[in-house]
């Protein structure tokens, strides 16, 4: 019964983590139909700006106590902005010259980005080659405990901010003006243009919301895991993999698909290690992805959709 | 076959001098070069009857390479302990990768049909994987299957860094009484596969290089790869005309699983260890480059890209930091500036007959 529900709340918060990323994969496929491949290294990117950020403002993983509640809420909001400019200049820069090109001229560019944002990274006079240790934003306190689970605040805080986020991003895409817009694009871009929509704006609105979410799933990754990866780490590419996994299982274009899909994810991952296997906890992801691929390609809510010519 | 013959014996020729002359004459860091240069062109090739031909974006090369050097390792070394009771060389000539002349047996051992099969078998091995990654995710578009392959590379990776500790010369009778399949399973683990007899050498690169090029400037020329093409430049056209997309798609695909085997089994057999964590997705983001460099649909482009990419690292040792900050920007700016790549799908004689044509200025 312990494990059962440990399994399950590790499931949810990891799965909350994994839609969130997911939803920057969604949105830009819902509008652009490409896999932005660099989305999981802004992610990361998220992660060491928020220890970057961090580490400036004189906190330290050694300190052993906890700073304010609202310097952790400033260090969010620092490398949301951050990776938000960051996905604004990586569009323009590698994805806008390209609009018209072959998807798989803008799917080699991507690439690009990806290895080019890892490989910065990496540098000595960025984060270094080394991993880091993350200082504790919050207190290690307990909050209360069922049959023998414990609760922990980083764990609570993590799922808030999650939820919060996605009730936000579905709030603005279904609720408001930008949002409308942001639809109509994804419809057809030329009738969207004509109903006196700026297409571009849109589109660079849309990679700056996705990157925005990314950091943020990048500081909560960071908050609850605190050991931080190199940024050219295998882990990272993993977690930003199994993140469009999500994205596919759900339904790609479909923003409640990525939430539903993440949390479906992070289920089977946690079931997978806590009752088969820690081993293959990778291969259980993937299996359900190529299930999903053979099956239901268009993922649980997503529409299937007719290529015209 | 008999058309590909002349150019099989012609590579064959070619192979046999590189060993016998060129290699002495450059030294072991020269020769080492050359036996490197002729494992990338493989795999650069390979990817380019995915990437090139075909127009599926295959980003997992690496993996298939680990899968076949895993295999190939894994059936000379307790191969090896099995038939002969160690895991000496036992190869003739063609295989000798010590001093040239201190060599005094038969072109030809023992060993040698061993490492043969030990090659064939690898390439098999990443063939089949191909096969299974590729027929889920080649029904769908592109994009998938990067997805699936880069994901894919990962597992095979991380399945290859769990297995047991390998089995060493101590431990003979257990390699004697263990039957195959539990012999899969000890494989190293994180620590890699170690104490392979190498056979490798630029003999059978080269060898194997010529087959590469004779299957792939083939391919592209017979009705099967014009199909191959016309897949790429539109998959709803190519259907409509009668081509099954998805078939060829995967026969594509698993031949490129093949020779990348072969390339992996090559290398863990010149080196005479693997280990998964040297072949994750940096090294087949390595070989999609050359494939991007050289032209997507150019054999020789890529061929060509293998090459310089080979030797540039060497030459650019002090900037060895930079390098996949370099490679990566190159990406980008060829996408934008030049997205077919240097050779586009010509090849290198396509150019000297254009510039022929010009300078004559005749209509030929």
């Amino acid at each position: 019964m312990t494990l059962l529900i440990q399994t399950l709340t590790d499931g949810i918060a990891v799965g909350a983590l994994y839609a969130l990323i997911a939803l920057g994969y969604t949105l830009v496929y819902g509008i652009l139909q490409f896999i932005n491949f660099a989305h999981s290294d802004v992610f990361t990117l998220g992660a060491w700006l928020s220890f970057a950020i961090a580490a400036a403002l004189g906190l330290s993983a050694s300190a052993g106590q906890s700073p304010p509640w609202y310097l952790g809420l400033a260090v969010l909001l620092a490398a949301m902005v951050g990776c938000g400019i960051v996905g604004f200049i990586i569009e323009r820069l590698a994805y806008r010259p390209l609009r018209q090109a072959p998807r798989l001229n803008v799917l080699i560019s991507a690439i690009g980005v990806s290895l080019l944002l890892q490989n910065i990274g990496q540098l000595p006079h960025a984060f270094g080659p080394y991993p880091r240790a993350m200082p504790a934003l919050l207190p290690d306190r307990v909050i209360f405990t069922i049959v023998g689970v414990q609760f922990r605040l980083v764990d609570m805080v993590v799922l808030a901010t999650a939820l919060f986020l996605m009730v936000g991003i579905q709030w603005l895409v279904f609720h408001t003006k930008v949002g409308t817009a942001m639809r109509a694009v994804s419809f057809n871009h030329q009738t969207a243009a004509l109903m006196g929509i700026n297409v571009s704006a849109i589109i660079s609105m849309t990679f700056v919301l996705g990157s925005m979410l990314a950091a943020a799933a990048g500081f909560l990754y960071a908050m609850k895991y605190a050991q931080l990866k190199q940024t050219a780490d295998s882990v990272w590419v993993l977690l930003g993999l199994k993140a469009f996994v999500a994205a596919v299982v759900g339904g790609i274009g479909n923003i409640r698909g990525a939430m539903l899909g993440g949390i479906t994810i992070g289920l089977i991952e946690f079931f997978g290690v806590a009752y088969l296997s820690d081993k293959y906890r990778d291969v259980y992801v993937f299996s359900l992805l190529i299930i999903v691929l053979l099956v239901r390609p268009s993922g649980i809510l997503g529409n299937a959709t007719v290529e015209k010519v | 076959m008999p058309r590909a013959l002349a150019p099989l014996l012609l590579g064959g020729v070619i192979a046999l001098i590189l060993h016998l002359v060129v290699q002495p004459a450059v030294g072991g860091f020269g020769s080492n070069l050359i036996l490197f240069a002729g494992i990338n062109i493989i795999l650069a090739v390979s990817l380019t009857v995915v990437n090139g031909f075909t127009g599926q974006f295959s980003i997992g090369h690496a993996g298939f390479m680990a899968l076949g050097g895993y295999t190939a390792a894994a059936l000379m070394y307790y191969g090896s302990f099995k038939i002969y009771g160690n895991a000496n060389f036992h190869g003739g000539a063609l295989s000798w990768t010590g001093r040239v002349g201190g060599f005094s047996g038969p072109w030809m051992g023992s060993g040698d049909l061993l490492f043969v099969i030990a090659c064939l078998a690898g390439g098999i091995v990443a063939a089949a994987a191909g096969w299974i990654v590729g027929l889920p995710s080649l029904r769908l578009r592109g994009d998938y299957l990067a997805i699936v392959t880069l994901g894919f590379g990962e597992i095979a990776r991380v399945i290859l860094q769990g297995t047991d500790a390998q089995l060493r010369r101590s431990q003979l009778d257990a390699i004697r009484s263990a039957s195959p399949l539990q012999l899969m399973n000890k494989l190293g683990g994180a620590l890699g596969f170690i104490g392979i007899p190498p056979y490798t050498t630029v003999f059978w690169v080269y060898v194997w290089v010529a087959i590469m090029l004779i299957v792939a400037i083939r391919l592209k020329r017979s009705s099967y790869g014009r199909a191959l093409l016309s897949i790429r430049e539109d998959e709803i056209a190519a259907q409509a005309v009668g081509i099954n997309n998805t078939r060829y798609k995967v026969r594509a695909f698993v031949l490129s699983s093949f020779f990348a085997g072969v390339a992996g089994a090559l290398y863990s057999l010149q080196i005479g260890s693997i280990n998964a964590g040297e072949l994750g997705f940096q090294r087949s983001f390595e070989i999609l480059i050359m494939v991007v460099l050289g032209g997507l649909g150019s054999v020789t482009g890529a061929a060509l890209a293998a090459i310089i990419l080979t030797a540039l690292p060497e030459v650019l040792r002090f900037v060895d930091q930079y390098r996949m900050i370099v490679y990566s920007l190159l990406l980008i700016v060829m996408m934008i500036v030049r997205p077919q790549g240097l050779f586009g799908v010509r090849e290198v004689w396509d150019l000297m007959r254009r510039r022929r044509r010009q300078v004559t200025g005749g209509d030929a």
